[in-house]
């Protein structure tokens, strides 16, 4: 009774256990002692291979990456990129994937995060060897903004990761000759906004492109903090003085014009990505999308024209604040290959690497001393902002959420929505509950 | 010399000795082991948690995502099972009766089986979209343009009863592996029972009712089952239809989003032990059937 189906598959069983153990086998025994106290990388070139994991897969993303790695070869020439990237936007795959790797004891040489809260998750399971000395070596207390340097220092007072961008999150895209067609300027308030999607809307047109639950987390922050404005805005994520704003008046008013917007969103917004909700308004099929500023890279690279093609702003009311986030590598406790690891930081913290990504990436470098001439049209303005905006940080995008807070957040925006968006109240408190998830 | 005689039953028990202990560990202690971990309050890559009793399970029971899950679950397992069981019954006795080509229709209606629930996920995706009218494409295009315009629905993105919808891509996929289940139960059949049948004077409505059908019950309850522990654990064509979200969550999706998006591992364990024993109520009383057959042979 025992066929060769069977055997076949238990052999194949039995292989990929085999498999799983001989990689499986490091713990946390390894060179965690190596840190920042003893830290420093030795003075031999690297070589071997060093994989590193993200969710950079396709568009401006993936051709930022390949330039950021054709620049680490030239500085890392005998150590070989071993590509790990889990496609799916925001990373919605690829943190699963890496859960599962970390759990296992098998981690990635380096891996792709959000600097802020999002890096938290791991630094707190032990994952995350510091960094300081890699700033050390390679110059980089001087050359980001002593703000950034603030924001990715932990209460340790060690680094995690070297941020290799920064990315804009409040803004609201349009297609130009749309706009011109219907006679609509660019809304700077919320009103102004209203009053633009009726235009839209009476001209046959979807008023938002949007996409899924982590787009609809995404254009919820801009609309919380368009209502509550900075100050406010930044005690969100706070647990202690969170509460409070949570719980006020004004995000009432806030989550009241975000289910108002949803009325005006596309009616697949729920089985789409950023992407094709982006596409809605390059299409003129929809009036306006609120998304980061990687539609910038993604228009760019469907050969489209900025200001004539498209067109952008910060979100209605929050002009003068730079909602940002950061992707950033981090040097994995127990990397495989630590030397070429900490070569591949210095490499992603490097002019030269962060000249590379950025103009195809479609965000601004989190260097200061960057060649400004070589980026886009958005980008001027964006690098111009950078330097005078408030800074706020993004939940949708880890800055200032936890991956738990992160999936929570996803779950209520969805849930809220489903349910017809009309219960704010329960929505509210849900939220509070969520943000402050750890 | 004496030569020891080796017992009978030794060579075989030896020969499956390795799948007993992959089964054994693979199986049953990492069941064990998820068991364990579901009354724990683990949290957060490679921490420990404390013992929490069944403290996860009571708070699930009892959360309004949970039931919306098991409620998501049970219109999809309603819809899946039913349709699939009604279409691949018709398939099958339209195929029985000895129709023209029926070698081409019997590999055409199995063949969607051959996907993998992403790749026909993906495509239903797209089918399903749920504008309408002007802008409709999919299956609210199609419908307009054979006239049936008013038949345009938002599919899986209605509220409440999208779940039903969700379950098409399954039904679309099992219904000619049912076909063949029922067909190759009516083959089993000799034809003498029929002649017998018409003999006495039954007609061919009642052949199939009061003849056919009863003696169909065995590759009736296989199918049941097949299609019961496949619903229960649907995951994939979900994510590939809908990503993760609320409306469409089942409990297997939820567990991903504990366990891996949120870290909370505790919990997502007591919502997987949860899925075995479901699983378990409807695979146990099969087996247990099956085995009493057997017995009885």
């Amino acid at each position: 009774m025992f066929s060769t189906r069977k055997i076949a598959g238990v052999s194949l069983a039995l292989a990929i256990a085999l498999a799983g153990c001989s990689s499986g086998g490091s713990d946390s025994s390894g060179s965690t002692d190596s840190g920042s106290s003893s830290g420093g990388s030795s003075s031999a070139a690297p070589s071997g291979e060093v994989e590193v994991f993200s969710w950079w897969a396709s568009g401006g993303e993936a051709e930022g990456l390949a330039a950021l790695v054709d620049s680490f070869q030239e500085q890392c020439p005998d150590v070989e990129f071993v590509n790990a990237t889990v496609a799916g936007g925001a990373g919605f795959n690829a943190k699963a994937v890496l859960v599962s790797r970390l759990e296992a004891g098998t981690p990635p040489d380096s891996f792709q995060a959000h600097a802020g809260k999002e890096l938290l998750s791991y630094i707190e399971a032990g994952q995350l060897e510091p960094v300081n000395f890699i700033y050390e070596e390679a110059g980089l207390y001087d050359a980001f903004t002593a703000d950034l340097i603030e924001q990715v220092t932990y209460t340790d007072g060690n680094i995690y990761s070297v941020p290799v961008n920064i990315h804009r999150s409040n803004l609201i895209w349009w297609n130009p000759k749309v706009a011109s067609e219907l006679g609509i300027t660019p809304p700077t308030t919320l009103d102004e906004l209203f009053t633009a999607l009726d235009v839209v809307k009476a001209a046959g047109a979807t008023g938002i492109g949007l996409g899924t639950a982590w787009a609809q987390v995404h254009l919820l922050e801009s609309v919380l903090l368009s209502v509550l404005g900075v100050d406010d805005y930044n005690k969100l994520h706070i647990k202690g003085e969170g509460e409070a704003v949570w719980a006020s008046a004004k995000t009432t008013e806030a989550l009241e014009a975000y289910a108002r917007l949803l009325t005006y969103a596309n009616a697949d917004a729920d089985g789409i990505d950023w992407a094709p909700a982006a596409q809605l308004v390059l299409d003129g099929q929809a009036g306006f999308t609120v998304m980061g500023d990687w539609s910038d890279a993604q228009f760019l690279s469907q050969g489209l024209t900025p200001n004539v093609d498209y067109a952008w702003a910060p979100f209605p009311g929050t002009a003068g604040v730079y909602m940002w986030l950061s992707d950033s590598f981090t040097l994995s406790n127990n990397a495989p290959n630590r030397d070429a690891s900490i070569c591949w930081l210095k490499a992603a913290g490097s002019q030269a690497g962060q000249d590379a990504f950025n103009p195809k990436k479609g965000s601004i470098p989190a260097r200061i001393d960057s060649n400004e001439a070589l980026y886009g049209e958005y980008l001027q303005t964006a690098l111009a902002d950078w330097k005078t905006d408030k800074l706020a940080g993004s939940f949708a995008h880890g800055t200032v959420a936890t991956n738990a807070a992160q999936s929570e957040l996803q779950t209520v925006v969805s849930e809220f929505k489903s349910k017809g968006a009309t219960d704010i109240a329960d929505f509210q408190a849900k939220l509070a509950a969520a943000a402050l998830a750890e | 010399m004496k030569r020891k005689k080796t017992p009978h039953w030794l060579p075989g028990f030896l020969v499956l000795l390795p799948s007993i202990g992959l089964i054994f560990y693979f199986v049953y202690v990492l069941l064990f082991q998820n068991f364990l971990l579901s009354t724990t309050n683990r949290k957060g890559i490679n921490s420990t948690g404390e013992s929490v009793g069944f403290e996860n399970y009571a708070q699930l029971v009892i959360e309004d995502r949970f039931q919306n899950s098991m409620q998501n679950l049970l219109i999809f397992t309603i819809a899946f099972i039913g349709g699939t069981m009604l279409i691949g019954l018709t398939m099958a006795i339209l195929l029985e009766r000895g129709i023209k080509g029926e070698g081409f229709f019997r590999s055409a209606f199995i063949f969607p089986m051959a996907l993998s629930f992403i790749a026909s996920g993906l495509v239903w995706g797209f089918l399903m979209n749920p504008t309408t009218d002007a802008n409709a494409g999919g299956l609210n295009w199609l419908l307009q343009r054979i006239g049936l315009g008013s038949l345009q629905n938002p599919w899986w993105q209605a509220n409440t009863w999208g779940m039903a919808a969700l379950a098409l891509p399954a039904i679309w996929m099992f219904a000619g592996y049912i076909m063949a289940l029922f067909l190759a139960g009516f083959r089993g059949i000799p034809d003498d029972v029929r002649e017998a049948a018409r003999i006495d004077g039954a007609n061919e409505f009642q052949i199939y009712t009061k003849i056919l059908f009863p003696l169909l019950g065995p590759a009736a309850l296989s199918a049941l089952v097949i299609l019961g522990h496949i619903s229960v654990k649907v995951f994939d064509l979900v994510v590939a239809v809908s990503f993760k979200q609320y409306r469409t969550e089942t409990p297997a999706v939820y567990m991903w989003v504990t366990t891996f998006d949120a870290t909370n591992f505790g919990k997502g364990a007591a919502i997987a032990s949860i899925l075995l024993i479901v699983t378990a109520v409807i695979v146990v009383p099969y087996l247990v059937s099956v085995y009493k057959g057997e017995q009885q042979k």
